[in-house]
């Protein structure tokens, strides 16, 4: 069982105390976009083996929710940081970087 | 003969004696005997019978690995199946039962099946039961049934309690073995804090068996005193009787502990879970014995080597007077010499290697005159339900026998293999140890927790360690290592202690004795005692192409037993190898799962159950609704009125009678459930008209409007009434179980994409009690109550205001579910029940009822409202359900906009909401079919609908229902056949959905 921190509330806690909700940084696609487009935003998903960044809510605790970036594969957590932003922030993919050396190369960011 | 000896066993007290039952006969042991060893010492070797031979089986091992030993344990409210005799502590009064016989454990009907064995292969099942078809459901299968499986079914509930424990350390040492006690030892000296699992009730593993000399002190001694310097750390919890069961994510581990399993009426909880978070672990878990492939090697008598020495030394039991040892270790020559030291005889010890000269134990041995045979094997072992002796051969041949010893037990070693599984557990990977022909963790690819770094490590055997002086050095080198990672510092004077080393010469591998083993010979080979997979079933599924290990595994079930192969598995994995003519490292391991051992449920369960289960949720009307007959339904968390029953009255009768009462007089209905979220703040609006198909910012100040919600995907996810309160705020009212979700999915948006929109969002359900004051005499019960002005022209439907009703401050909403004059009043949660007092008081004259859900679910059903969950799935969108009012199309968007301009949610051909009415009057079934012209490419009738809500109309007295159907409201008037589950087909006529007073004249009043 995973330990999740918060970055809302400030707690380490439980997977239990938390609810992922899949890929984080969407971007957001409504009328007038194409088939092709509303597509790729509602159901394509990158679920790559390796480093993701998801969307997670402290369904138990605070309520609130937040971004984690986290390895699919060994399940290391890298860093948690605010839902509030379109992209991983700089300090976040330096931390990444320096755990996983190019591992942007085949990943794209965003 | 197995019997106790007179000398003393090292863990029974014979001052306390213990009686017991095996099979209803009453049988004596002492207090620290294991149910096993208290059976040997009865002479009660066999103990049960093979899966799908039924052959006998007795005890092979005296710990967890034990594959046979399996009983039904205790009566009634403790009775449990598949207890393990190896691991059930013996207490006064214990009963115990064999498994998987008929009619009796000496004599079985089943055991005729292994006259059949040559018929019953890897794969039998998959083979034989594929033809003829039919005879799967009706032959095949309930014999299967019947014959399957091996402990009864418990049939009482369970009467004792459990629980859960939480627990966090920096160090989790699992094993109390001396690996175990050393790390811990090293771990705590160094200020960590520790925390040491031990499964059985006694600490030091099998080190003081195996004997010897650590620092100067015989093993017994330094276990001691180890033992008094950890209880005196207060850093370092002890535990006994605690399995560690498994190793998770981040340092999650499970630990086992059986509080009173051995003392059943001591009371309290019987098991505990620990959950234990530990910044690092180490696995002191030892190694398992390994049997050796060899004919007849599953016949009772034949033992590992080690467990013969455990029941020896620990309980003074003998297995046998006779015992031939059969090995390819040194390892294995303790159980000899302790044998031949406890007065009883050992005719030969067959060991498989050609050694260049005798060291140590063999020398020992030798100097014993015990006579030992190098190079030899047994070819078969003869006896039935017991050991009558062994033929010797060479292990090189194939099988030739040279000679023919006879002897009541025959103990075995093959060789150890390391405990690694909790090492795998998360993800450890193993190395094969080409010295100890074993599978050992991988220090270079260890577990890695939520940092990246390892955080389990392996401690003494089950690291692949074997020597006392090498198990001691690595433990503590183990807990130097975990000390580092904590940023600890041991104090400079500790260091490993030393023990005095044996001489020893390797062990040789042996997968099959004799090597040569002739097809005959390896078919009377076990490897999977409780599961009988045998050499040859195992080679049988390698030459039909199971080739992985995990497909062999399952196509022989091998080592899906409840020892989960502990004795099996390596030497399957060898046998599958062999049979590839492949490197055992590269066929590699089945998957480690936990629990290492199997666990309870209840234990799992912990406290967990009953009304403790899940929290149910109450209304401030639940207690009065108790007890004035209500018979209640879930709903989410929430318990609310199906219908009030009165007197012995059916609850249809019930429900007929609350319809008709509330169309005709005055009906309440605790809708306190209903979810209730204010919206609040300067983008309130804006956010609204992104959450509702409808437009909800134009909603003017004292005005109700139904809205619907629908996802991204374009699907109805829930409705309910919106009332605007003022400037800023909107009140939401959601469905009863959408009460958290809608307002996790408001947040959602509001945090995830929308985050500058100034919207502030709670959930204020359980704030208020809010109740339905519905029919003709609803308003003058409100006005008898007196306060506000609730007239027509004060209050009109869609309406809602403040004010004051019979001296309690409410909210008044004019709306209505049922197509009735209706009222949803609001008062603050703590007024409720007496609000509710209060109406039922006014309303004693004007023929007040309070009705349940399922009056309001006919009442909405009359007037074609529909019900999320019954007309909506998840795959009904609004155009559906000919709510296109419902959908602004003012608006640029809004959640589900775009997803409802898809070409599948645009098709005309999508089925359509409509009303049923059969042409008999009978009730539809709920979910039946519409059927449609001809019949599918499988054959089937073609399917044009379904019945979405369906239900007997009092106020029409007939049924009525609605359905989604192809082309529905172009259908109307046509007939339409719905085939019951009842054999029945029912014929409904395609109308309008709404039955009942179509202009709304009853609720414009």
């Amino acid at each position: 069982m995973l330990n999740i921190h918060c970055p809302n509330c400030g707690i380490t806690a439980e997977e239990t105390e938390f609810h992922a909700h899949g890929e984080a940084h969407l971007k957001r696609f409504g009328p007038g976009s194409s088939d092709d487009q509303f597509e790729s935003y509602l159901f394509m998903r990158k679920n790559p083996k390796g480093v993701h960044f998801e969307r997670w809510r402290h369904q138990n605790g605070c309520g609130k929710w937040f971004h984690v970036a986290r390895c699919t594969m060994t399940l290391e957590v890298f860093a948690s940081y605010s839902a509030q932003t379109y992209a991983p922030p700089q300090e976040v993919l330096d931390i990444i970087e320096n755990k996983r050396p190019g591992w942007n190369a085949q990943e794209d960011a965003t | 003969m197995s019997t106790r000896l007179a000398t003393k066993g090292r863990l029974v007290d014979t001052s306390k004696p213990v009686s017991f039952t095996f099979n209803g006969k009453k049988l004596r042991g002492y207090a620290g005997d294991t149910l096993a060893s208290a059976l040997l010492a009865n002479d009660q070797m066999l103990v049960g019978r093979s899966f799908k031979y039924h052959r006998p089986r007795g005890i092979v091992a005296a710990g967890p690995e034990e594959p046979n030993g399996l009983v039904n344990l205790g009566r009634d409210g403790r009775f449990e199946p598949n207890q393990r005799v190896t691991t059930t502590e013996l207490f006064e009064g214990l009963e115990a039962a064999s498994q998987n016989h008929w009619p009796s454990l000496e004599f079985d009907v089943g055991a005729i099946n292994k006259h059949l064995s040559r018929f019953l292969p890897a794969g039998f099942y998959y083979k034989m039961f594929m033809y003829p078809r039919s005879f799967w459901k009706h032959v095949y299968e309930p014999i299967i049934r019947q014959s399957a499986g091996l402990g009864k079914a418990p049939k009482d509930r369970d009467v004792d309690t459990y629980e859960h424990f939480y627990a966090f350390c920096d160090v989790l040492v699992v094993g109390g073995g001396v690996a175990g006690l050393q790390a811990a030892l090293t771990a705590g000296l160094a200020g960590a804090r520790v925390i040491l699992l031990e499964q059985t009730d006694h600490w030091g593993g099998r080190a003081p068996v195996d004997g010897g000399v650590i620092d100067g002190a015989p093993v017994d001694k330094f276990v001691e005193d180890i033992l008094a310097k950890l209880e005196s750390m207060e850093n370092v919890t002890l535990r006994t009787r605690t399995m560690g069961a498994g190793v998770y994510d981040h340092g999650y581990a499970l630990g086992y502990e059986r509080l009173t399993d051995h003392a059943p009426h001591e009371g309290g909880p019987r098991h505990r879970l620990w959950r234990i978070r530990a910044a690092q672990i180490i696995t002191a878990t030892g190694a398992i014995e390994r049997p050796l492939s060899f004919a007849g090697n599953d016949i009772p008598g034949v033992m590992l080597a080690a467990s013969v020495r455990d029941f020896l030394i620990n309980y003074g039991v003998s297995v046998g007077d006779r015992t031939v040892l059969v090995t390819n270790n040194d390892n294995a020559y303790l159980t000899a010499i302790a044998l031949k030291n406890a007065g009883l005889d050992v005719p030969v010890i067959l060991d498989a290697r050609v050694l260049p000269e005798d060291r140590g134990l063999v020398a020992q041995a030798k100097a014993l005159g015990i006579r030992v045979m190098m190079g030899h094997a047994i070819s078969s072992v003869k006896g039935g339900k017991r050991v009558t002796g062994v033929t010797v051969c060479s292990q090189a041949g194939e099988g030739a026998v040279l000679e023919e010893i006879a002897c009541d037990a025959v103990a075995m070693s093959g060789g150890w293999s390391p405990v690694v599984h909790l090492w795998s557990h998360c993800g450890g990977k193993l190395r094969w140890d080409t010295a100890h022909a074993c599978f050992s963790p991988d220090v270079d690819n260890p577990p890695k927790g939520a940092d990246g770094m390892a955080f389990v490590t392996t401690a003494g055997a089950a690291s692949g360690t074997f020597a006392l002086d090498d198990v001691l050095h690595d433990a503590h080198a183990a807990a130097e290592g975990v000390i580092t990672c904590l940023d600890l510092k041991l104090p400079k004077d500790v260091v490993a202690p030393i023990a005095e080393r044996r001489e020893e010469s390797p062990l040789a591998p042996v997968w099959m004795m004799p090597h040569g083993a002739s097809a005959k010979l390896r078919e009377k080979t076990w490897l999977d005692y409780q599961n009988d997979v045998k050499v040859s079933d195992v080679r049988l599924a390698a030459q039909e192409g199971f080739v992985s290990v995990e497909h062999a595994k399952r196509y022989t079930t091998l080592g899906m037993a409840t020892d989960q192969g502990k004795l099996s598995n390596i030497n399957g994995l060898a046998t599958l190898a062999g049979a590839l003519d492949a490197e055992i490292p590269t066929v590699g391991t089945t998957t480690f799962r936990p629990p290492y051992h199997p666990i309870s449920l209840s234990a799992i369960a912990g406290e967990a159950k009953n009304h403790v289960f899940q929290p149910i949720r109450r209304t401030p009307i639940h207690d009065w609704n108790e007890s004035n007959g209500a018979e209640f339904e879930p709903v989410g968390q929430w318990r609310r009125p199906y219908a009030y029953k009165r007197g012995s009255e059916s609850t249809h009768d019930a429900v007929m009678r609350e319809v008709k009462n509330t169309r005709e007089r005055i009906g309440l209905l605790d809708a306190s459930t209903l979810g209730k979220l204010i919206v609040k703040g300067p983008d309130a609006g804006k956010f609204l008209d992104m959450m509702y198909t409808n437009m909800m910012s134009t909603l003017k100040i004292g005005k109700c409007r139904y809205g619907l919600m629908c996802s991204e995907n374009g699907f109805l996810i829930d409705d309910g009434v919106v009332a605007r309160i003022d400037e800023d705020t909107w009140l939401c009212h959601t469905t009863t179980g959408g009460a958290e979700t809608i307002h996790a999915h408001m947040e959602e948006w509001l945090q995830t994409e929308w985050w500058d929109w100034k919207v502030y969002v709670a959930n204020v359900t359980e704030q208020y009690a809010q109740v339905a004051v519905v029919g003709p005499n609803a308003r003058k019960a409100l006005e008898k109550l007196g306060g506000m002005d609730v007239s027509k022209e004060a209050l009109a439907f869609m309406d809602w205001a403040d004010g004051e009703l019979g001296g309690f401050k409410c909210r008044v909403y004019r709306i209505s579910f049922s197509g009735e004059l209706s009222y949803e009043i609001a008062v603050d949660a703590s007024h409720g029940q007496a609000f509710w007092d209060a109406l039922m008081a006014v309303g004693a004259d004007l023929g007040v009822m309070p009705y349940g859900t399922e009056c309001l679910h006919i009442l909405r059903a009359e007037k074609g409202f529909i019900m999320m969950g019954d007309e909506t799935d998840g795959t009904v969108i609004p155009q559906d359900l000919g709510l296109h009012w419902a959908i602004s199309k003012k608006k640029e968007d809004f959640l589900g906009k775009r997803a409802q301009e898809r070409s599948h949610m645009t098709d005309p051909n999508r089925w359509k909401l409509v009303g049923l009415e059969t042409v008999d009057g009978s009730t539809l079934p709920d979910g039946a079919y519409a059927l449609g012209e001809g019949t599918n490419e499988n054959g089937q009738k073609n399917m044009i609908g379904r019945v979405t809500s369906t239900y007997h109309s009092p106020t029409l007295d007939r049924g009525i229902a609605m359905g989604l159907i192809h082309n529905g409201p172009d259908r109307m008037g046509e007939v339409i056949k719905f085939p019951g589950t009842d054999g029945k087909v029912y014929e409904a006529k395609v109308v309008d959905a709404v039955f009942y007073d179509k202009d709304g004249e009853k609720q414009n009043v």
